[in-house]
């Protein structure tokens, strides 16, 4: 059976999509890091809680942006598809 | 799978320019404030000096909650910037919030997003200037060297885009996930014979405590935790403009 154009397109966004989460990848590693440095830290100076929470939540929150990045763009394959109109 | 991914519905058109379409965002975003301005009002009625009744004391914790909070991020002379911190934060908190009671999250909508990211940005553009006049803010760019021009450009565009997509990233990235799982659940429940419907309703018992895990992280603490972000990188860059006057 012959692919219509459309269902190629739409079968490669989505394919694109998940491809493009895979960059979650990183701000896990990333975040894990973080969060293991700053519970370390603690753990020296159980009286820094509040400053290492603080600080960690602001570095967890960078470190998040890749992968928000790439969510931003699986959504738009997803539900907002620019190549559709392109054919 | 209809629901997921769709942007805020339409919820009237304002007859005037051509019909102006209010979205559901504008109309959750107006309840929020109207909200906010009666809880304010109840709050700080009645002030005393040695407050003995409890909603006086709710709100002097809150004000000196972030009173504290930007005299330590932004030092003690940014201490005028603690209403507008205020005023973000309880918006972006109550904004994530609403979809608790079922209604569309405000965050969710990347143009609140934007244009909270955008008003931080006018702020650091302004105190860059003033610090610097116009000539040390054009200078800037090209600093270290010239040939860094266009990626400075570049950075300062990303500063307000990538706090716009964060916040916008992470309420609709919960929103998604919570309407896929409960995707899921409907034709799990419908594969182990637990759905039924009664009265024109669809019942899947699946569904029925199982997202509420889900919701704890992704409504209650996702969008507290974006907002205080969110207020937190505003108060770093504004006060990052201008080193002067911390």
């Amino acid at each position: 059976m012959l692919m219509t154009e459309k269902a190629f397109v739409l079968g490669c966004s989505a394919i694109g999509a998940g491809l493009a989460m895979i960059a979650g990848i990183g701000p896990g590693i990333g975040e894990g890091y973080a969060v293991g440095k700053t519970i370390e830290s603690i753990a020296r100076q159980p009286e820094a809680q509040g400053d290492c929470t603080r600080t960690m939540f602001i570095g967890v929150a960078m470190a998040e942006s890749t992968g928000i990045y790439a969510f931003v763009v699986a959504l738009i394959l997803m539900f907002a598809n620019p190549f559709l109109g392109k054919l | 799978m209809d629901g997921i991914g769709q942007g805020p519905r339409v919820a009237f058109t304002l007859p005037i320019f051509g019909g102006i379409e209010i979205t559901e965002t504008i109309v959750i975003g107006w309840l929020i404030i109207a909200a906010v301005f009666l809880l304010c009002r109840y709050l700080t009625s009645s002030l005393e000096k040695v407050p003995t009744k409890k909603r006086q004391i709710i709100a002097e914790m809150f004000v000196g909650f972030v009173n504290n909070m930007v005299e330590k991020t932004m030092g003690r002379k940014w201490k005028r910037y603690a209403p507008y911190i205020a005023t973000i934060l309880v918006y972006a908190v109550l904004g994530a919030l609403v979809s608790l009671i079922g209604l569309r999250s405000m965050t969710a909508d990347f143009n609140v997003t934007l244009t909270w990211a955008l008003m931080t940005f006018i702020l650091i553009t302004y105190y860059k200037i003033r610090s610097g006049g116009i000539g040390g803010y054009l200078k800037s760019y090209t600093q270290p060297i010239f040939v860094m021009l266009p990626l400075n450009i570049l950075s300062e565009i990303a500063t307000p885009l990538s706090m716009a997509f964060r916040m916008f990233g992470n309420v609709s990235g919960g929103a998604v996930i919570t309407a896929l799982l409960y995707g899921a659940l409907a034709s799990l429940s419908r594969l182990c014979h637990l759905a039924f419907s009664a009265g024109g309703f669809d019942i899947n018992l699946l569904q029925l405590f199982i997202p509420a895990v889900l919701s704890i992280y992704f409504d209650l603490f996702s969008g507290c935790v974006q907002a205080y972000i969110f207020a937190t990188l505003t108060m770093v860059y504004v006060s990052g403009a201008d080193p002067e006057e911390a």
